[in-house]
């Protein structure tokens, strides 16, 4: 531990200054560390692929090089069909999972708060939620067609119950002695909603809506898969169809991707929520 | 219309998993205004019960506790409460916590004199440097001090105050102690103070009550008349040493009871 201060007492500030100063610096290396392995776990991926590919572990005719489907991505980036495909699919997720979202906020509150209506939800949420999205697929396409109606519908469904029952959860759990406190300041309904509950809420809202946003992605796929013109997952059955297989693969990894990137940009609003808190790793 | 506290026949149960527990029984108290009631008991005789049942956290299952003539039926600001377990918000700043009373609209304060106010008693707990620190950050004891900050500010009639000053060192305490009666110099309130230090009971009370567990009654009710304002030196002399060793014996004597 080293004062930047030269010289002089070291008073409290500098060497508080110090032990900051400190604890960046490991940070930051551990930061770089981790890039590192990140990098690493990617080559070790690659390798196997190729290795595989050039001893014929797999075959290399079923199975594209990683240039080829470099090469693929490349391609349909620049004749505007993968965004086209991308955007049919973020814009799919978008709506399915606001309103699944919202609708599971508003429904938690209420049963949080009514007696009634949690004894009539209950066991129909037990019900539901038991209920893989997916089975619902073709019941949706019958009645809604094959259009965007269909597919909003189950996506709202994916997201909707795994929220409820978060949000749920947090709601009934919540310590009662914050709303004790607050009403002996003298707290309104509104106030003791606002400025209690919610922020208390907060942070299991955004973990809602990370476990929804997981559930909505993987239903997406599944609907795009058996019925859709655009998307990720129509992209992937045109090209299983014309057996391309480097657009094929290029769609798996793509998917896992867009995923992963989804799941740490909640991650990091979700770290922010709850600097607050005291169990966090 | 009668003034101040007045506790009749207050009796409480608790159901639990083993049958019903009698966590108070027949509990009888005035308290006139501007008192300091200060509660001492071995743990568990119902000493948070009785505090819970006057915060109108809690009803009583038998008798009722009436403030200004007025039975207590729920929680109110007029009545502030110092919680055992702190209960300052995680998810506010040292600041906010304490400026949370003052902007909530039962307590209309303006702007500028809410940070004066703030930083008033942040200064008196001690806590000028910790103002934008969340309680994660604090030990147990600047919890508390931020706890009783929180409570201060609002400037209840009743402050009821739940083991207030037992996480702060010697030193601290002593300190907290005197401010209290300041602040109580110059605003009448009520108090009504639960502590396991029968030195500090007897240093701010007008009346300490011993109580006896089970069940949870009022033992023996004891008066301090020495005259306020107190200062810390008054804990040496032999009136206070003679009043001080009475309570201890009848506390050691329901310590006794508890334990057989
Ligand atoms: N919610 C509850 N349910 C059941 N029993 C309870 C409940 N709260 C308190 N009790 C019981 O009532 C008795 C009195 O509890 P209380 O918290 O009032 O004690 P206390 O005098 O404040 O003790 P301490 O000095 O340890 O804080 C205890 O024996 C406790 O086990
Ligand atoms: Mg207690």
């Amino acid at each position: 531990m080293e004062s930047d201060k030269e010289g002089g007492l070291m008073t409290d500030h500098s060497s508080r200054d110090a032990v900051i100063q400190t604890f960046k610096a490991v940070k930051k290396r551990q930061q770089i560390e981790k890039i590192g392995y990140f990098i690493a776990s990617f080559v070790l991926v690659l390798v196997v692929w190729e290795v595989g590919r050039a001893t014929h572990l797999v075959n290399p005719k079923l199975f594209p090089s990683f240039a080829a489907v470099c090469r693929a991505f490349v391609q349909f980036l620049k004749d505007g069909t993968l965004l086209a495909h991308m955007y049919a699919s973020f814009v799919r997720v978008l709506i399915g999972f606001s309103l699944g979202i919202v609708g599971a906020v508003i429904l938690g509150f209420l049963i949080g708060w009514f007696r009634v209506v949690r004894l009539i939800v209950d066991p129909l949420v037990s019900f539901f939620r038991a209920l893989p999205p997916i089975a619902l697929i073709p019941l949706m396409i019958i009645f809604f067609g094959i259009g965007e109606t269909s597919k909003i519908i189950v996506l709202t469904y994916a997201s909707f119950f795994p929220a409820l029952v978060v949000i749920y959860q947090a709601l009934i759990g919540l310590e009662p002695i914050y709303g004790r406190a607050a009403q002996t300041l003298g707290a309104n309904n509104w106030e003791m909603f606002r400025k209690i509950i919610l922020p208390q809420l907060y942070p299991h809202i955004i973990t809602a809506c990370r476990v929804s946003l997981g559930v909505c992605w993987a239903t997406l796929v599944a609907a795009e898969l058996i019925a859709a013109q655009k998307g990720i997952g129509a992209m992937m059955v045109e090209a299983q169809n014309f057996f391309q297989m480097a657009p094929l693969v290029l769609g798996v990894l793509l998917i896992g991707v867009i995923s992963l990137v989804m799941d740490s940009i909640v991650r990091a609003i979700e770290r922010r929520a709850t600097a607050w808190q005291e169990k966090r790793t | 219309m009668e003034q101040g506290i007045i506790i009749e026949g207050v009796g409480v149960t608790y159901q639990t998993a083993s049958g019903t527990f009698e966590a108070l029984k027949d509990v009888n108290l005035k308290i006139e205004p501007g008192e300091f009631i200060s509660i001492v008991g071995p743990s568990g005789c119902g000493k948070t019960t009785l505090l819970n049942v006057l915060a109108g956290f809690l009803k009583s299952n038998t008798g009722q506790a009436c403030l200004d003539g007025k039975p207590i039926n729920g929680p109110g600001p007029e009545r502030g409460v110092v919680f055992q377990q702190y209960a300052i918000f995680p998810w506010l700043t040292v600041v906010e916590n304490v400026a949370f009373g003052l902007k909530l609209a039962a307590n209309k304060t303006a702007h500028d004199r809410i940070d004066e106010i703030v930083d008033h008693f942040l200064e008196l707990v001690g806590l000028q440097d910790f103002k934008k620190s969340y309680p994660k950050e604090l030990s147990g004891g600047m919890k508390q001090r931020v706890a009783i900050a929180r409570a201060y500010a609002v400037n209840p009639q009743v402050l009821l105050m739940d083991e207030p000053f037992g996480a702060l060192d010697a030193q601290t305490r002593q300190f907290m102690q005197e401010s209290l009666l300041d602040i109580l110099e110059e605003e009448k309130k009520t108090v009504v103070f639960i502590t396991h230090g029968v030195e500090e009971a007897t240093f701010l009370s007008t009346r300490v009550v011993v109580m006896a567990s089970k069940p949870g009654r009022i033992r023996e009710v004891i008066p301090i008349d020495i005259p306020y304002p107190r200062k810390a030196s008054v804990k040496t002399t032999p009136d206070f040493v003679k009043i001080r060793a009475e309570i201890d014996k009848v506390v050691r004597e329901e310590f006794q009871k508890q334990r057989q």
